[in-house]
Order: C-alpha cells, then structure tokens, then sequence
C-alpha cells in the first residue's frame, strides 16, 4: 500500500466540496430553525410581518403546549392572583390555565407504540432474518419477495379491512392494535436489513460453538446476536423513524385513548386561528427524542445502508 | 448455498451427537423463527387484502351495517377506469412522482459525491443534512403552510427578497400553478438525504484500487467518473429511487396536511382522493376497488423496475 | 401467590360492585367541536357536576377535524363519546345507522315538549326523516352564517365621502348581495390608518365543509333549491338553475375582487383571523362567534356591528348550529339523558344564552329583552326565521365532499364554468342517490 492514495481528493477539492455541503446543509436548517425558533416567539411575534429574526423569547408557546386555557372575567382574575409563572404568562390575555392539555398523553402514547412496536420488530425480524440466513426454507426466495411486497401497499389501501378487523376485534383505538400494525408495516424492512447483516457474520463462529457442545438456541444468542448489533442498531433507527412518525393509519384507526401525537400537532389551534408557537413547540419536542436515538448511533446508520441495501 | 456448513458438519457427525448438538432441529427452528413473521404479515396484511379484493367486487359500505351488501360485479372497476377526475389524481400523482425523484436523485446524489471527499466535518455536516427526514410527515405539511403563507411566512419572504417582489405578490399553496410544486419543494426538502445516505453507500463500497487502476493507465478524472463511480453506484441509486417512488406514490400525510388537495383538485393525489372515498364518502366496495387498483400498479411498475435493477447489478 | 390472587378477586368483584351502581356517579364524556361555545358549555356543566354528582369529560374537536373524526368514531362504534354534540347534517346518518338513541319515549317520560324550542331548530337539528316526529337529538345551540363589519370604518366621515363619491349612495349596511360585493370592492386594497386593507373576507376552505357553508349564503339568496319537489330527488333545473348560476358566478367574483391575499383556503377560524388583525372591513362567520368577537379589545365593542346575510332575490341564511344526542353505543345512557333532561330546562337554557351559547328555547328566545340583550340577538332571530340546510341525508358526506370539489374548482382553482360546476354536481349528487336507492 502506498503512502499517497490516487483516490485522496486534494486540498483544494476538499475545500470546494465542503464548501457546497455546507451551504446546502445551512439551507435545509433554514426550516428546522424556524420551527425551533417559533416555539420560543409568542403568539404576536410569529405571525409579525415581515417574519421577525430577533425577538424576545417566551415559553408562551410551550404553556399553551401544555395547558387548556379559557378567558375569564375581570373580578375572577382579580380575585385570584397568579400563584405560578406559567399562570402569569397565560394571564397576559385575561385567561387562566383550567387543565393540562392531551398533548403529554398523546406524546406517551407515542412512545409506547413507537419503541414497543420497534422492539417487537426487531425481535421477530431478527428470528425471521437468522432462519432466511442460515437454514434451508422452502420457497425460500418467494416468501423473501412476499415479505418485501407487503410494503407496496398504500396505507389507505389496507386501512379499509384493517379498519373493519380492528372493529370487530375490539383493536381500534388501542396500544396493541396499533403495536401490532406497525410491525406488521415495519417488519419487511427489518428483515431485509437484518438478514444482510446476519449473511456477513462468518458460519465458522456459530460451527465453532456448535462443536464446543453449545445447542442452536445457544449459538444465536451467545454468538450471532452479539455480532450483529451494528445491524440491529441501524433497523431499530429506521423502525423508529417510521413509528414515531406515521399519520395515516393514526388518524384513521385511533381517536382517543391510543391516539400518537402526529395527527394532534397539526389540531393546536389557539385563538383565532392555529397556535403556530404551541405547533412549534410540540414539533420541537416530538422531534428529540428520535433525534437523540440517531444522532447518538448516527455511526451504524451509514454502515446499516451500507449492508443492508444491496446485497446480492 | 444448497448444502450449508453445518449440514456438512452434521453429516460427519454420529446421528447421537448431531441431535445433542442440535437441540432442536434446525427445520424446527427455522418455522419457529419465521412463523412468528409469516404470521404476523397473513393476519394484518395478507387477509385484510384479500379481504379488500373482495370488497371491491361488492356495494358495501362500512358505515352502513344494516345495508344489504350486493355483489356488483365490475362495476366498481369500471367506475374508477372511466372517470376522468381520477385521471386528473392520477395526473397529479405522477408530476409529484416525477418531480420529487428527479430533484432528489440530482441533489441527493451530488451531496454525496461532495461528502464522500471527506473534507474535515463531514460527519457532522452529513448527520445535520440528515435531520428533516427524521421528521413527522403530517407536522412538516403542517409547519410548511405556515412557512408558505403570502405574508407572515418566512418562505415568500426569502423568494420575494431575492427576486425583488412583494412577498404576498405569490400564493404557493393557493395557486393553481404553484401548488403542484409547493409540495415538490417541501417533500425535496424532506428526502432528499435519504437518497444522499444511500447514494453514499453506494460510493463507499467502491474499492480505492479500481480508481488507482484507472489512474494507471491514465484514464481522465472526467472518464473515471462515468466509467467506474457512476456505474457502481447506479444500483444504489436505482435502490433509492425504489424506494422513494414507493413511497411518494403511496403519498399521504405530507400533501393532506399542506395543501388538503387544493386549491381545486390540484394536488389531490392518489391516496388523498382514496381517503375521501374510504373515510369520509365511506364508499367502502368502491375504494377497495380503487386501493387494487393502486396496488397493481405500483407493483407492476416495482416488478419491472427490480427486473431491470437486477439486470443492472448483474453487469 | 394464593393472596394476591384474592386480592386481585377482590378488587374485580368491587369493580363489578361500582358497575352495577353506576347510577350514582359516571364519568360523562362530552364531544363537541373546539370554539368559543364549548368553553362555555364547560363553564355551564359545573352546575350539572354540583346537582348530579356525575363528572363531565369534554373532548373538543377543531372544526376542521371535527366531522372526519367524529363520524370515524360513530361508524367504528367507539365509546369515546356518551354525548355528542354532532352537526346537523349528521342526523340522518345518526339515525339510520344507530348511532344515535331516539329520545321520543325519554321526552314523553320526562316532560320535555318539543314545542318548547323554536320550529326551525327542531326541524333542522332533531328530526329523521325531516319534519316527522321522530327526534333524535335535543336542540343544542342555534347557528346560522351572518356578517360582521367595522362599524368604525362605515361611520368615518372620511370613508363615507369618499365612498358617496365614488358609488352615490350612503354607505350602510348592505341590504342585498350586490350591495354588499359594492362596498367590498370599495374597501379592497384602500389605505386606512396607514395599512392596506381588504374587502371582505369569505369561506373558501376545500378540505372539511368551508366552501359549501360560505357559497350557499349567495346561492339561498338568489333562491337556490336542491330539488324541484321537496324529497323527490329531482334536482335538473334547481340545482343548476339560472338563479344558481348567476349566484356562484357572483361568489366567485366577490372571491376574486374582495378577499385579502392568501384566503385560497379559509374558514371560521382564517375569517376571524382577518378581521381581528384588521386587514376586512366586512367578514362571514357562525352567530357562535359573535359573543366573542363583540368582546375583543381591538376590534370589538363600538367598533364592529353585525348584520343578516342580506338578500338577493329572497332572504335566507346559511344554517349552522347543533343538537345534542345520546351516543348508542356509550355505556352510560341513563347518566347521558340524565344530562339532557339537566340541559333542557329553561333557567339552564337561560343562563346558556348568557353565557355565550345560542339557545334554542323559547322561553330565552320569547322571553322580555332578549332582542336587546346583545347587539346580534335580534339580527340572530331574523336569521333563523329563514335558514336553509344542506342535504341532511345518511349519504350527507357523500353529497357535501361532491359539492366541495365542484365548488373549489370553480371559484378558486378557476376550472370550468358556473353552469359546468352546477351540472358536474348534479351528476355526481345523481349518482350518490342512485347507490342509495333513492333514484
């Protein structure tokens, strides 16, 4: 090997293509920021013209977030001084707090759904991808394009008799129902990627363990398991990422209790017209959770592309 | 592939030892680990279609419980074929399909190639450009009309200071010849670094020594570039366009939030108008219809195009 | 093991206790739609909670969602809601399909007459089929679409010269459709107190009912009928009639001349945005709004005055408003009624109308000063003599998201003629009437 690589891009390269990169990146932020942004401008503020850079920050948008609130009289208002300083912000507009609002269930509810139906994806695709790797199946490659096929499916295709079965089953509005549906959507990737993974971990290490008197069940879990968590990591990101995330079948199969917090970000509406600060702010906060999860195991992101798209 | 390293093992093995070694035997474990999976994907998306199949061929509605529910037939079919509105969704949902990939694969592509020159930072570089895809669908449409309105949006007031008009002199969402790109620019926006994060892929599988071959028998870096990069990465590139294209054609929750459709029908694609018919008309015999229709189609064109992706990975 | 599995026998078979006296104290969910009236009906419903011991949940849907989630929730028989206050389209499908539980044999058992609230509202938001005395809910909240103006504006000297000038006549009060596109014309794009301002600001909105609402406010006027014969279901020569014609031709112009930049998509919510932050000199919205918009420091009080939807050919208005119904499918019917019989009484319906809500009660409606008791009261009264409804068909979705299309093709995304709309519409109404059996 030698020292000087062909492929080494020159100073002047690197100089002009991080230059590119960085300019669209600072772009595509444009949006980001201003969600981020917005969630800290109050009401009056957001809607300035012309749009304001500099503002003076509030947590107004993240009190309304949080709260119901209605307009009272001058003597109630009177009579009951603000004990808080979130109550003295909503009492700027003659209005007093009178509950929590749904978006702290709706953001649990997410949770719940979004990492349990993560959870069973991968603990089903990594069974499913280990047999489709290391064992002779029959049809093998059919029931491999049958699994991908299920992803083809508009959602609202498959809503209408999903809809019905969960009705009759008693699953609509319910954590399981749309746990279930979720894998069901997700698991097609799972497999894929996960069987990539798995086709590249050598056979010698299990044939090694078989020998050394370990049973199957033992081999998957002390030996093949360990050396595809790059993998797992990597599928879990884009689970998640299409859990957290859905809409369609959110709107269509949940109202109350099971309800995420996608389809109730876009109803906050304050007075007169949509709470764009409280949007903000639930926007804001809906999108840390996912971002933390890749941006802390953005390593096994690439690598998980890398393996599991194309394998031939 | 057909006589796998342990089987050869086992074949060696005296039948006693082979089954301690075993546990289990493998075909057992095999149906135990894909079962679950099999299971899973008959209940919630094998039956329900084949349900909706046959939905499509009757008058039902799910509203409508107490309603006799008739066999009719074609008719459904025949509907949806003749009418020319949903020509016009149809018309709609490919200018979004087209626009949107061909716009990706140029940007998603080109950030690739950039990034893959690995100047200092790319890493974080590459992980911000990553960031609006990890966004809700339905909140992007939602934050975006916002973004988009003629006077208080940021969108308008940037293009206006750019060009020099007034910024509510345009509507993005209220035009009829606007609109159909007002949501090409947001779902750009959105996907494109999944199409550079595969594109990437694709560039980093490239073996160093082939460009060094080429840099021996002095091949120009403008030829190196159409003879080795960009055939080595078209299968990723032609993964990434697979995926997108399923995607924007299954298109949704993005759209609905940011222009409902409007103004008109303009940007009622496919699955919005399959929604109105299946939720709100609850015209539920007719849009199953509708939905295998739909079906069909995407997995006719994704089964001529992993034809031609294979051929093309062949090579 | 053994002991928690008493324990947890225990606390089942307590549950089941309470189950069975339920009748003492339930948890009540209402459904509404989130606006100004719901916050009062909460306000309201503490006396329910003190008299009954019941607990009122309330789950208020934005408009726009509302009838999308509402009617998910009723056909995939959800028990989200024991309560629901459900627009007055829905009544048919309510009945017909079960969602709904009559409530004949409950009003005769506890004395509520149904003479007792105005004739209008019971036709419109009770009854199924329309007109027969079978009801189905119990008249909630009056509504029809009126109209608002700057009062400030219309009574500046400035203004009204400049305005004689320009047209010879008295700025007023428009008395008729034609009047009203005059003076928007008139304050479209005018300099007042250094800012641009706009005509009027009107429902355009594409994805839930917006449009619709706002455009029958003209196509009444002029003399819209959906049918030749009421329930014949013969609508060639209504529905597109010249009358029609000429009325969509009208909004749509009044659209395109008079509507502030960027109302492509606008609805109760975007209107009282418009004449809130002063950008209209007049807007459309639901009497609902009215209490609050008189109460808003900037734009309220001296400052704005409301009038009917003017005429054209004949008076009429657009109706709105709700009934209150008992969801069949809630497990707390008893306490459900409970709350309506609570509901129906006239002190309650009295201090209902105080509050902010639209009651339907004679006693309020009848009763000495209510004219006077706001300044809309009275323009509210003429308004609900005249009002029209959407088809209140099970198949009302149907027809509504047909009307929607042809409606928002035509006047905002500028496709096709008037006449082709009307024609298209009925097609497609044809059609929707056809698979119910009706044609």
């Amino acid at each position: 090997m030698s020292a000087y690589s062909v492929n080494e891009p020159s100073g002047r390269q690197k100089w002009i293509a991080g230059t590119l990169v960085i300019a669209y990146a600072l772009i595509t932020m444009v949006p980001l920021v201003w969600i981020v942004a917005t969630g800290f401008k109050s009401p009056a503020d957001a809607i300035s013209y012309p749009p304001k850079v500099l503002f003076e920050p509030t947590l107004e948008g993240y009190v309304n977030l949080f709260t119901t609130r209605t307009r009272q009289t001058e003597d109630y208002l009177a009579a009951n001084p603000p004990q808080t300083w979130y109550e003295e912000i909503v009492r700027q507009y003659d209005m007093v707090i009178v509950g929590p609002s749904r978006y702290g269930e709706r953001f649990l509810n997410s949770i719940i759904i979004g990492f349990g139906s993560t959870f069973l994806s991968i603990f089903l695709g990594v069974l499913a991808a280990y047999a489709f790797s290391r064992f002779r199946i029959p049809l093998k490659d059919d029931l491999l394009f049958f699994i991908l096929s299920t992803r083809m499916m508009p959602p609202i295709a498959v809503a209408i008799p999903i809809f019905l079965m969960y009705r009759q089953l008693g699953l609509s509005d319910t954590h399981l129902g749309m746990i279930l549906l979720y894998t069901a959507v997700n698991i097609s990737l799972a497999v894929w990627l996960l069987k990539g993974f798995i086709d590249e971990i050598p056979r010698e290490y299990e044939e090694a363990a078989l020998i050394d008197g370990y049973t199957r069940f033992q081999a998957f879990y002390k030996v093949v398991l360990p050396q595809a968590t790059t993998g797992i990591v990597a599928t879990a990101i884009f689970c998640l990422i299409f859990s957290w995330n859905e809409y369609a079948f959110a709107v269509l199969l949940t109202s109350g209790t099971a309800q995420t917090a996608p389809p109730f970000i876009p109803t906050i509406i304050g007075v007169g017209g949509q709470d764009w600060p409280a949007v903000a702010a639930g926007a804001t906060l809906f999108l840390l959770p996912v971002m933390i999860f890749t941006v802390a195991l953005r390593k096994h992101l690439l690598r998980g592309i890398t393996f599991g798209a194309v394998r031939k | 592939m057909t006589d796998t390293a342990i089987d050869k093992i086992a074949q060696r093995t005296p039948a006693r030892v082979a089954r301690k070694v075993r546990g289990l035997s493998d075909r057992a474990i095999a149906w135990l680990f894909v079962g679950p999976t099999i299971f899973l994907l008959l209940a919630i998306n094998i039956f329900p279609l084949i349900w909706t199949i046959y939905l499509s061929f009757t008058n039902f509605r799910a509203n409508r419980p107490n309603r006799e529910v008739e066999w009719v037939g074609l008719r459904n079919y025949e509907r949806i074929l003749t009418d020319s509105d949903i020509w016009l969704n149809m018309q709609a949902t490919a200018h979004f399909l087209f626009w949107t990939i061909f716009f990706q694969v140029l940007i998603g592509f080109a950030l690739a190639y950039l990034i893959n020159k690995k100047f200092r930072g790319n890493d974080l570089w590459t992980t911000i450009i990553v960031l609006p895809m990890m966004l809700s669908p339905a909140v992007v449409g939602n934050f975006w009309t916002f973004l988009y309105q003629p006077q208080i949006g940021l969108f308008n007031y940037i293009v206006a200071f750019f060009i020099g008009a007034d910024p509510s002199s345009f509507e993005m969402i209220g035009s009829v010849t606007l609109a159909p790109w007002a949501i090409v620019i947001v779902d750009t926006w959105m996907w494109t670094p999944f199409v550079m994060l595969i594109c990437l892929a694709g560039l980093r599988s490239i073996p160093d020594y082939i460009y060094e071959a080429a840099e021996i028998d002095r091949a120009s870096k403008w030829r190196q570039f159409w003879t080795i990069t960009v055939p080595m990465v078209l299968p990723f590139l032609m993964l990434a366009v697979l995926f997108r294209g399923i995607e924007n054609f299954k298109m949704f929750d993005l759209v609905v939030q940011l222009t409902g459709g409007g103004p008109g029908s303009i940007t009622e694609l496919a699955s919005i108008n399959l929604k109105r018919e299946a939720f709100e008309k609850w015209r539920t015999g007719y849009s199953s219809a509708y939905a295998i229709i739909l079906f069909v189609t995407v997995f006719g064109l994704a089964s001529i195009y992993v034809k031609a992706l294979n051929k093309v990975k062949e090579r | 093991m053994i002991k928690r599995a008493l324990l947890m026998a225990t606390a089942m078979s307590t549950a089941g206790l309470m189950g069975a006296n339920a009748a003492q104290a339930e948890e009540l969910t209402l459904c509404w739609a989130a606006w100004d009236p719901a916050n009062a009906l909460v306000e309201l419903s503490k006396e329910f909670e003190a008299e009954s011991g019941h607990t009122m949940n309330f789950e208020f849907v934005p408009w726009p969602n509302f009838a999308d989630r509402m009617l998910n929730e009723l056909n995939s028989g959800g028990k989200l809601c024991d309560l629901l206050i459900g627009d007055s389209q829905w009544i048919g499908g309510g009945a017909e399909n079960g969602h709904y539980v009559k409530l004949n044999d409950f009003f005769d058992a506890e004395g509520i007459s149904m003479d007792d609230f105005a004739p209008a509202t019971v036709y419109a938001y009770s009854t199924w089929p329309k007109g027969s005395p079978n009801y189905y809910a119990l008249p909630a909240m009056g509504d029809a679409n009126g109209w608002f103006y700057r009062k400030d504006w219309f009574e500046n000297e400035d203004i009204r010269a400049a305005y004689m000038e320009e047209t010879g006549q008295e700025l007023r009060e428009p008395q008729s459709q034609m009047e009203l596109m005059q003076i928007a014309k008139f304050f479209q794009e005018r300099e007042i107190d250094g800012q641009t301002r706009y005509g009027v600001s009107i429902f355009t909105e594409r994805g839930s009912e917006g449009i619709t609402m706002g455009a029958t406010g003209a196509l009444y006027a002029w003399g819209f009928k959906y049918e030749n014969e009421p329930g014949s279901y013969d609508m060639a020569g209504a529905v597109n009639s010249p009358e029609a014609v000429e009325a969509l031709e009208f909004y749509k112009e009044l659209y395109e001349c008079c509507t502030p930049p960027g109302y492509t998509d606008a609805y109760m919510e975007q209107s009282l945005d418009a004449f809130k932050s002063g950008q209209v000199a007049m807007a459309m919205n639901w009497f609902a709004f009215f209490p609050g918009l008189y109460a808003d420091p900037n734009t309220g009080g001296d400052k704005i005055d409301f009038f009917v939807n003017p005429p054209q050919n004949v008076a009429a208005s657009t109706l709105g408003g709700q009934g209150i119904s008992v969801v069949a499918y809630s497990d707390k019917q008893d306490a459900a009624l409970e709350y309506i019989k609570w509901f129906a009484q006239p002190e309650v319906q009295a201090k209902w109308w105080e509050l902010g809500g639209y009651s339907a009660h004679n006693s309020v409606l009848q009763g000495d000063g209510f004219e006077e008791s706001a300044p809309f009261a009275g323009d509210f009264l003429v308004a609900m003599d005249g009002v029209q409804d959407f088809w209140q068909e099970p198949a009302y979705a149907e027809l509504l998201l047909a009307m929607q299309k042809r409606l928002h093709d035509y006047i905002v995304a500028d496709q096709g003629t008037a006449q082709e709309a009307l024609d298209k519409l009925i097609e497609d109404w044809t059609e929707v009437f056809e698979d119910e059996g009706k044609l």
